[in-house]
């Protein structure tokens, strides 16, 4: 073995060119999967500590009849908080949100929103909700997210009309003030959200005391529901990520097997060639007492060598490629505010060494399968015709 | 018998105060309430830039059923509504699907006009929803009018507090504002172009403005009403929008 590859290794290198551009084809297959894996995996990571930060913290607690995705549960999707959580509550460990409907009416235009009342003093969310902690003559003071700005095209210290209407169903209106615009990358805390200091939203409404979503802080096992209200872990609040990068890897997956196609292609041809060329080699080879199984093992680890080559050169500039993009992230060219999911506009890159091992692991197995498909011609060679260098 | 000569007009507003605002109301709701109806309209619906109209045929049985189908202009023509106590169906022929509106939706103005489809949905008594206070005489459009304050005193009532001018002779209003709870002025309706229409006074223009958006309001005039005609059942039915 240690002999083959010390022959694999001359005869690489004594090839030249036709050795390097195979190497330098099979390098950037290496370079783009592993790069590629480490933004979803970043995309992964990005959105799921986004989320925590500024929409589900650790877990939370739902009242029984909320359904984000059906508006007609929001009406009745508020109650009491429940007394068995109402320490949590005060220890700051678990704050409650409150949500309701509305329309807001910005240069007179019309807009529905959602209206949550958020606790000022909360230490849970990084919402800027201690500028919610102030008194406004004839307003609300409210905060909104970047993109809601953007949309609504409101500034700080601007006035706007909302219009609610409260359990009774009545109708009820006054201005807000925004005093201060936060920039988020999770969507569902910014795009059509307003949020307005807690109590005040719970007095608009006739509902004292009353919460939606209770969101906690501390990671507890023995959590589960409580009477009125339904328990969702983090794990279940984070599910839709799981599942877009899921279908994202998959599509990327096409990608990665294009690359590998393109670089294997190059290989079987020069296996090939090689085969094709050398066949006095070949039959010297038998002449000097080399098995026709040592042959194919000869020219299987020449194939496979170019793999090693490779990722010696991948990591010779894809080590620092890698680590500047992990330190600068990928700017992607197009706006990202309005993709509808939890995507920062830069992404940065996350690689694990069972990512790079995986990657090289595949590449070697795939290279060295392509490597011996073509050599296994050798054992049917006769080798007298192949010392002679006939065509077989 | 001088003095007696001053005294009457002082008489005369005492008798004009002493009706009650709920029995104004009252009188109201039978003047402008039917069995059912069947009208011809006109929305005019005036934007910050331009204007678009849209004409359409309605039935209405009771204030809780209607059917409106749009005649005009032809990207609303055939788009149809059903209203069926509090539940509010739109089809479109242009997908061939009919959508329930509810929740944020209800929020939305009618085809881009001064009224919410929210607006359209209360559909119980005015003197079961308020109490109505006479509080004065004021002329609007040349015809003297009875001021109701109105506040609610029911349950689940869109505006907390209203305000109408009734006509004192035909019993019709002829302005309305509409408030919330906080006091802030959200809607205005003025009415006008009153015909007596099979007996009864009915307005046959209403302008609609919603004071928080822009624009010059929404014009809903009726082109032609009949009351109390034969309406087929099928006509408050699901079935009948996609016909």
């Amino acid at each position: 073995m240690k002999l083959a590859i010390k022959l694999a290794f001359r005869n690489l290198i004594g090839a030249g060119l036709r050795t390097w551009l195979n190497v330098i084809v099979l390098s950037f297959s290496f370079v783009i999967i592993i790069w590629m894996k480490g933004v979803i995996t970043g995309w992964d990571h990005q959105a799921k500590i986004d989320m925590t930060n500024w929409q589900i913290g650790e877990g939370q607690y739902w009242h029984e009849n909320y359904d984000p995705y059906d508006p007609f549960t929001l009406n009745d999707s508020h109650a009491p908080v429940p007394e068995i959580l109402r320490e949590e509550v005060r220890q700051d460990s678990m704050t409650p949100l409150l949500i309701s409907q509305g329309t807001i009416y910005p240069q007179g235009r019309l807009q529905s929103i959602m209206i949550k009342g958020l606790d000022p003093h909360q230490k849970i969310f990084h919402l800027p909700s201690h500028k919610l902690d102030t008194t406004i003559s004839d307003a609300i003071p409210a905060i909104i997210g970047s993109g809601m700005a953007k949309n609504l095209q409101l500034g700080i210290s601007d006035r706007v009309m909302i219009q609610w209407r409260d359990t009774e169903g009545t109708f009820d209106a006054s201005e807000i003030c925004i005093t201060d615009i936060f920039s988020v990358n999770v969507p569902a805390v910014d795009q059509g959200q307003i949020y307005i200091p807690l109590n005040e939203l719970r007095s608009m409404l006739n509902l004292e005391d009353e919460a939606t979503i209770l969101t906690y802080n501390n990671v507890r096992t023995d959590r589960s529901d409580v009477t009125g209200w339904i328990h969702k872990s983090k794990e279940e609040l984070t599910s839709s990520v799981d599942e877009l990068i899921k279908v994202k890897t998959a599509g990327t997956s096409v990608l990665y097997a294009v690359l590998i196609l393109l670089a294997m292609l190059a290989i079987f041809d020069t296996q090939v060639l090689s085969i094709f060329k050398r066949q006095k080699e070949i039959g010297t080879y038998i002449a000097l007492g080399y098995t026709r199984r040592e042959v194919v093992g000869l020219f299987t680890v020449e194939g496979t060598m170019h793999a090693v080559f490779a990722a010696l050169l991948s990591a010779a500039y894809g080590i620092p490629f890698l680590t500047w993009q992990a330190k600068n992230g990928w700017t992607m060219p197009m706006d990202t505010s309005e993709f509808g999911m939890a995507i920062a506009q830069t992404l940065y890159p996350v690689y694990s060494a069972g990512l790079v091992a995986g990657t090289v692991l595949i590449i070697m197995t795939v290279t060295a399968i392509v490597s011996y498909w073509p050599s296994r011609k050798i054992a049917g060679m006769n080798p007298t015709e192949a010392l002679r260098g006939r065509i077989q | 018998m001088k003095n007696l000569i001053t005294l009457l007009p002082v008489f005369f507003m005492a008798s004009v105060f002493a009706q009650d605002g709920n029995d104004i109301l009252k009188r109201v709701e039978a003047n402008m309430s039917s069995e059912n109806r069947v009208f011809e309209s006109t929305m005019i619906i005036h934007g910050t830039r331009s204007s678009r109209t849209i004409t359409s045929v309605t039935y209405s049985a009771g204030e809780e059923k209607s059917f409106t189908e749009y005649l005009s202009p032809p990207r609303e023509q055939g788009t149809k509504m059903l209203k069926l106590e509090n539940q509010l169906w739109i089809y479109s022929p242009s997908t061939d699907r009919t959508i329930q509106i509810s929740g944020h939706m209800l929020r939305q103005s009618v085809m881009g006009s001064d009224l919410s489809y929210e607006d359209m949905m209360d559909d119980r008594k005015l003197s079961e929803m308020y109490n109505a206070i006479n509080t004065g005489i004021e002329t609007v459009d040349g015809r003297e009018t009875w001021i109701l304050d109105m506040t609610a005193k029911a349950d689940n009532v869109a505006y907390y507090k209203c305000k109408m001018w009734i006509d004192t002779e035909r019993y019709i209003p002829l302005r309305e504002e509409l408030f919330a709870k906080s006091g802030q002025m959200l809607k205005q309706t003025n009415l006008s172009e009153v015909k007596q229409i099979e007996g009864r006074w009915f307005p046959m223009k209403v302008v609609y403005k919603d004071l928080l958006k822009k624009g010059k309001g929404t014009e809903f005039i009726i082109n032609s009403i009949k009351f109390n005609q034969p309406i087929p059942e099928y006509i408050f039915t699901k079935a009948a929008l996609k016909q």
